[in-house]
């Protein structure tokens, strides 16, 4: 979190010495983007809040990783593929999970199945592509985001 | 926006509720927020400002200008760029695919582009660097990065140069 603040501190200094004028819209681009996600945030926050208030971590983990890695990332795999939720949000989210023990496979599969695969995007795809070619594209997007999670598995040393 | 208040509202109610009878769960849920409010303080607003840093100075018109330029590789190169420097998510990403495609890039430049464009968007990007950590983007982008590029080449290689991207009128 340091390395964050610093870079971002840097950044914006090298910034306003460069530009002043486009620092400062940097800074209401920001903040325009954070109103406009915050009612969203904070919702899926009280959720998140409430779902690990009445659940154990245990009983979480449980869930995703009980039967089985794989099972688990199965699961993820399949909830990213149908949710839409923006990145602002899901990558908080799954921070928070990281947090909690859930294992960085299963979160590798739901957040890049999230941003692969679009169930609910898909009749938009079809428009430009057509059904055929769209279902392939959203298939190989599933397989890319299963053979990432893998790898992000055996780095974490989670899978192996 | 009216389901929104509804759940502060009865999420408020609830940690009232828990507060003066000592539930549990609702306690527990309390701490919860608590512990996350605290989180996202720490690291949204560096997360934020970067990403406002990088829509203030990086430009797309800059980029779309050099993709269809260059041929081979190169040209993978300034697709996933465009995708990673390119605001709006798919809804973009279609009517520009369309473009693209009347203007002559390649059908497996323009399937990159469009995984890219879901997977490689730099404010996406910093903001799972700043949740999940460093090595967990620079693991999902050296394997997928090169599997997108694969499977773009192998679809575009099965629908044959002929293969047309409507404009999305049906």
């Amino acid at each position: 979190m340091f390395a964050l603040w610093m870079a971002s501190i840097i950044l914006f200094m090298v910034s306003l010495f460069f530009d002043r004028g486009r620092s400062m819209q940097a800074v209401r681009n920001a903040w325009d983007l954070f109103l406009k996600i915050l009612p969203m945030f904070l919702a899926v926050l009280v959720l998140t809040s409430l779902s690990l208030g009445f659940v154990s971590e245990k009983f979480l983990t449980d869930i995703l990783v009980g039967k089985g890695l794989f099972v688990g990332t199965a699961i993820a795999a399949m909830a990213g593929s149908v949710a839409a939720i923006p990145g602002f949000v899901a990558f908080p989210l799954a921070g928070i999970l990281a947090a909690r023990g859930v294992p960085y496979t299963v979160l590798g599969a739901f957040t890049t199945t999230l941003m692969m695969v679009g169930v609910v995007t898909f009749p938009l795809e079809k428009g430009y592509l057509g059904t055929r070619v769209a279902l392939v594209r959203n298939l190989a997007g599933f397989a890319t985001a299963i053979i990432v999670s893998m790898v992000i598995g055996v780095f974490f040393g989670e899978v192996l | 926006m009216i389901r929104a208040c509804l759940l502060y509202g009865g999420f408020g109610l609830f940690s009232l509720f828990s507060f003066c009878s000592g539930y549990e769960p609702g306690l527990r849920s309390i701490e919860n927020l608590k512990s996350f409010v605290v989180t996202m303080a720490g690291i949204l607003p560096p997360a934020f400002l970067l990403v406002g840093l990088f829509n203030a100075w990086v430009k797309r018109e800059v980029v779309e200008r050099h993709l269809g330029e260059n041929a081979g590789f190169l040209a993978y190169f300034w697709a996933i760029l465009l995708a990673g420097t390119m605001v709006g998510g798919l809804f973009v990403a279609f009517p520009l695919c369309h473009v693209l495609r009347k203007k002559g890039a390649s059908l497996a430049v323009i399937f990159t582009f469009l995984s890219a464009s879901a997977i490689c968007r730099v404010p996406m990007t910093i903001f799972e660097a700043s949740f999940l950590g460093l090595k967990f983007t620079i693991i999902r982008y050296a394997v997928s990065i090169p599997l997108i590029i694969l499977s773009s080449r192998i679809m575009a290689s099965w629908l044959g140069e002929g293969f047309v991207i409507s404009d999305g009128k049906k």
